[in-house]
């Protein structure tokens, strides 16, 4: 049955509009848990807060479980599902400088549009600091584009390296998310505060 | 102050739910960064198209046929803007605010959300996807390049914590 676009049962003509309304689903949970506040999302790295953890292991781990449900019971093909490629070197390197970025700035580009469209200033440079950041790549592709391919492993799946089912692997993320969360309740008691 | 926010294993739930139905209806999942990249090849082809279409870069998404605004990110990121907007209104959350914690100036705090903004958009270029789109949906179909960069990511500022403690703590 699914994914419907793909397999045209729904006409491509919809794409775009499924796109507008699964993003107002995105941005209206993501304000409702509080990612349109720099200083909650913060708080994850100083223990004071660790909705960060908690929202994104149990998104990743509720769509996860729910793609191979999904998959068992016929309703999706995961063979049309988009996985996105391994560069190994571009993505460590990629990752270390979104994470600067993520503690100095306070948001990541999908919570500063939230943010932003509540009225936070801030979230609005970060916004106009990742138009900047765009560009610069853009014109700078020249220089690192060998380093932007090295390394192709394709669109490879973390469970097919270890040689586990999608299924076992995800009671393993499951297992290691609830220890997370544990941890995490444990740091908001050890580093609390009030008032952010 | 903090009950005001949704319960956050609730959230990540309808969070997640939401990312499944972009992959149940439209076969992938969700993103940011490239919807602004989008916007500023769209922006750049306006301001100099030769440019664009001489550029081993921008060329990709420009040219006959092709139209850097009519792309899934953007659409569902207009839909970020909305569904945000509607969530804030009906916390009563709306308010022009440069959010800041009380030891540092809100000079201060512009001037860091400038920078870090900088570095996540050319990392997100270099990453092949940001939070969203490489971490969050990548863990979730399973993908090597979404593990590595959620673990990067989080490693990385983690890491960095401890110099930046005076902004935030």
């Amino acid at each position: 049955m699914g994914p419907l676009v793909p397999q045209e049962i729904i006409g491509a003509d919809w794409n775009l509009f499924i796109a507008f309304v699964v993003g107002i689903g995105f941005g209206f949970v993501l304000e409702q848990a509080g990612f349109s506040s720099s200083r909650k999302l913060a708080g994850m790295f100083y223990g004071y807060d660790t909705v960060v953890l908690k929202v994104f292991f149990t998104a990743a781990i509720t769509a996860m479980l729910g793609l191979l449900f999904f998959s068992l019971f016929g309703w999706i093909d995961l063979s049309l599902i988009y996985v996105n490629p391994t560069f190994l070197g571009s993505a460590i390197v990629g990752g270390i400088i979104m994470g600067a970025g993520f503690i100095i700035g306070g948001f990541c580009p999908g919570t500063s549009v939230c943010a932003a469209a509540i009225g936070k200033i801030d979230a609005m440079v970060f916004i106009g600091g990742i138009f900047v950041g765009i560009f610069a790549f853009a014109e700078g592709y020249p220089l690192v584009k060998d380093f932007y391919m090295s390394g192709s492993l394709g669109p490879i799946k973390l469970s097919d390296i270890l040689g586990l089912s999608g299924g076992f692997f995800a009671l393993l993320v499951i297992i290691a998310a609830l220890v997370m969360f544990k941890l995490g309740e444990l740091a908001e008691k050890r580093w609390p505060r009030e008032e952010y | 102050m903090k009950t005001k926010y949704m319960n956050p294993y609730l959230a990540g739930v309808l969070l997640g739910t939401v990312l499944l139905m972009a992959f149940f209806f439209s076969g992938r999942g969700l993103g940011a960064s490239g919807g602004v990249k989008s916007m500023v090849v769209a922006a750049v082809d306006v301001a100099a198209p030769e440019h664009t279409a001489n550029s081993e870069y921008y060329s990709k998404y420009v040219g006959e046929g092709k139209s850097p605004m009519k792309a899934w990110l953007v659409f569902e990121m207009i839909g970020v803007l909305v569904g945000g907007f509607l969530s804030g209104a009906f916390s009563g959350r709306l308010n022009w605010k440069i959010e800041h914690f009380p030891g540092i100036t809100a000079n201060r705090r512009l001037i860091f959300a400038g920078m870090g903004g900088i570095l996540f958009g050319f990392g997100s270029q270099l990453g092949r996807g940001c939070t969203s789109g490489s971490a969050l949906t990548g863990m979730a179909n399973l993908s090597v390049a979404g593990f590595v960069s959620m673990m990067a990511i989080f490693g990385t500022a983690f890491a960095l914590a401890y110099f930046l403690r005076k902004n935030w703590i």
